[in-house]
């Protein structure tokens, strides 16, 4: 059954509405906020546990837990909420319409988990592209200022709480949560080892929390209406409503809020008009945004959309953006559009992924040419599997992942490719693997 | 080196001191930057988002507002030099922190542009909706041969960008700061036409479409609160 209206969170998801203050109100945004504080810290916490709420910026960490981690008590240090607003995923582009579209149900969500961490003061790292997004945001978080919905004493709660925006500038790198703190402190967005955890050594070494910019919208209306609302939506561990980016080789690509654990198919049927051609045009789907590996059109026929049965079939929910691939496409030079992707933004912090991003992407043309060894598509895996695992920050494993999913579903693909080069070429020049080129 | 403004006098060794009036090697540096009124007006409020002692937090907005002078003082949008270095005396930083920042993130263009930046996204989301389409159209209407040209005019640079964020409105391509979207060749010559007789179209979706909801009828959305 799908998603009704009345249980959808983003209910002015295409701007059909008014940004606005006013018109947001009548959405039912900061309706009862006050009240809701007033329940305290530990109530929040515990009421988000309990909705099942999983991090939506990719990895799928459980937010209570996460915001669990927070001192406590403060030690002196300021506590920072910074929220991830730098949607760059390949795929992704549903933050997009919450900031432009719903931007009251992040800013109330910014109070509420500041509350929950004990944060007097916020940032909203928004990409730099997202230009035009980001003066609706601060247009948005001036009104709520004005109304005194936050800044001191907000909402009449008796918490202060400032709130920021804070532009980046074309890095992908900074999505990875330590990166973004180094580039909100001023520096080049190059990931930090953990430990130390940013909960206790963030933000100007203070404790801080990174979420994703869906994860904090959606608070609000699980705490109006209650975690088991919440949680009764989707599969155990998988709950909720979630924003589903739909596009590629659709016959109408869009975002959608969807119940999580949705049939892969339903969703494109029901709600992206289909395959282009019908549906046994199918010939593969990167599920979870471009990081996820591609799965072929047997296991679409029948998949769920949440964590859980993505992972089982050794791909990822990511960040729910479905990319549709039909028979038309050219899929290794798809994926090979990844690797370059990849290679352009690695930070270059760590051998691995500096080195291995662009041998991988220079491996990968190769590969949609077939101007390669067949025993070279063994070398390409195996060089993947020493890459990922190795870095400080999962960019190279989410470079890696594509080009895994490519050898593990297409592989005679790759080999067919490389014969009809021979074919037409003969064999070519004998290729040293292990060279850059 | 020196990393203030306005101290005059070549450097000894080449070094990327505060000024540049002789720097051969580099003819489209300006010798000298300073922040307009404007732009300090910006700076104030942006300075004042960051902990005292943290200013450094404000060097990307510093080389925002920089590279936005730049634009309205000499039509292109670009960080030189000199700017960087200005912008390492306000925060108090080393210059080469700044220059590292400046070149670290994509969005700061460290040579002169034309007066539109073209970025089209080339990236797999876009390229499976026709990509190279937009591309091929930019070439052709704008005068540009390939990416990091810059039309005979001044009136265009065209770059190629990885992932916009606006997948499912691909291909998408960024004029400035504002997206176009649901591009296809033709449509893309008619926006590249518009800008050359000085219009500026309206950004979104070039096919009518609202937002990120799917060409025609909705399937959700039908029935909710508020107006």
């Amino acid at each position: 059954m799908a998603l009704s209206d009345k249980d959808r969170i983003f209910t002015n998801l295409y701007g059909l509405q008014d940004w606005r203050l006013p018109a947001a109100r009548r959405r039912g945004n900061w309706d009862g906020t006050a009240a809701l504080i007033a329940k305290g810290r530990d109530w929040i916490i515990e009421e988000v546990k309990n909705s099942g709420l999983r991090g939506r910026g990719g990895a799928g960490f459980p937010t209570g837990m996460k915001w669990s981690f927070m001192p406590k008590q403060s030690d002196g240090r300021p506590h920072y909420l910074v929220v991830n607003a730098d949607e760059s995923e390949p795929g992704t582009c549903k933050d997009r319409d919450i900031i432009r579209h719903d931007p009251h149900t992040l800013i109330e969500g910014c109070l509420l988990a500041g509350v929950a961490m004990g944060a007097h003061a916020g940032y909203i790292y928004i990409r730099g592209e997202y230009y035009n997004e980001s003066l609706v945001l601060e247009a948005a978080i001036a009104e709520a200022y004005e109304a005194g919905l936050i800044g001191p004493n907000a909402c009449g709660s008796g918490w202060d709480f400032d709130l920021y925006v804070h532009r980046g500038a074309g890095a992908y790198i900074c999505g990875e949560e330590t990166a973004l703190i180094e580039s909100l402190e001023g520096k080049k967005g190059m990931p930090r080892l953990k430990p130390p955890f940013p909960a206790a050594v963030g933000l100007y070494g203070a404790p801080t929390t990174v979420n994703n910019v869906e994860t904090i919208a959606v608070v609000p209306e699980i705490l109006r209406r209650g975690a088991a609302w919440f949680a009764s939506f989707g599969r155990p561990k998988n709950s909720g409503t979630k924003i589903f980016c739909i596009q590629g080789h659709v016959n109408r690509p869009c975002n959608v809020e969807e119940e999580m654990s949705i049939p892969l198919r339903e969703l494109i049927e029901r709600h992206a008009g289909g395959v282009r051609g019908g549906w046994d045009n199918l010939l593969a789907v990167i599920p979870g945004g471009s990081s996820t590996p591609l799965i072929p059109k047997e296991i679409c026929d029948t998949v769920l959309m949440d964590f859980d049965a993505l992972r089982e079939v050794k791909s990822g929910l990511g960040t729910a953006g479905v990319i549709v691939m039909d028979k038309s496409t050219d899929l290794i030079k798809a994926i090979a559009r990844l690797s370059q992707f990849y290679k352009h933004e690695s930070c270059g912090q760590c051998t691995p992924c500096r080195e291995g991003m662009g041998w991988v992407k220079r491996m990968m043309d190769r590969m949609v040419e077939g101007r390669a060894e067949l025993a070279e598509i063994d070398v390409l895996e195996d060089v993947t599997r020493r890459i990922e695992g190795h870095t400080i920050c999962a960019l190279a494993d989410g470079g890696v992942w594509p080009v895994q999913g490519l050898i593990r579903h297409f592989r005679p693909m790759m080999e067919e490719r490389i014969a009809a080069y021979k074919a037409r070429r003969g064999s070519p020049q004998p290729t040293l693997p292990m060279a850059a080129e | 080196m020196s990393g203030a403004e306005g101290q005059g006098g070549p450097e000894i060794g080449g070094g990327w001191g505060a000024s540049h009036a002789a720097d051969s090697e580099h003819p489209e540096q300006p010798a000298h930057f300073h922040f307009d009124a404007e732009s300090e007006v910006q700076i104030e409020k942006i300075i004042r988002r960051y902990p005292p002692g943290k200013q450094a937090s404000a060097v990307i907005p510093l080389l925002y507002i920089a590279q936005r002078q730049m634009k309205r003082q000499t039509g292109s949008a670009w960080v030189p030099r000199v700017a960087m270095d200005v912008v390492a005396a306000r925060l108090g930083m080393a210059p080469i922190r700044v220059y590292e920042v400046a070149t670290f993130y994509f969005m700061f263009n460290t040579r002169p542009i034309g007066k539109h930046h073209l970025q089209v996204c080339g990236t797999t989301p876009c390229w499976l909706r026709g990509s190279d389409e937009v591309l091929r159209a930019c070439k052709d209407a704008g005068g540009l041969k390939g990416y990091g040209d810059t039309s005979a005019d001044g009136l265009f640079t065209l770059t190629e960008v990885e992932c916009l964020g606006g997948c499912v409105n691909a291909p998408v391509l960024q004029v400035d700061d504002d997206y176009y979207e649901d591009l296809d060749y033709e449509s893309t010559v008619r926006l590249i036409e518009a800008l050359k007789r000085g219009e500026r179209p309206r950004p979104g979706s070039v096919i009518g479409r609202q937002a990120s909801a799917p060409a025609g009828e909705r399937t959700t959305l039908l029935d909710v609160p508020g107006e």
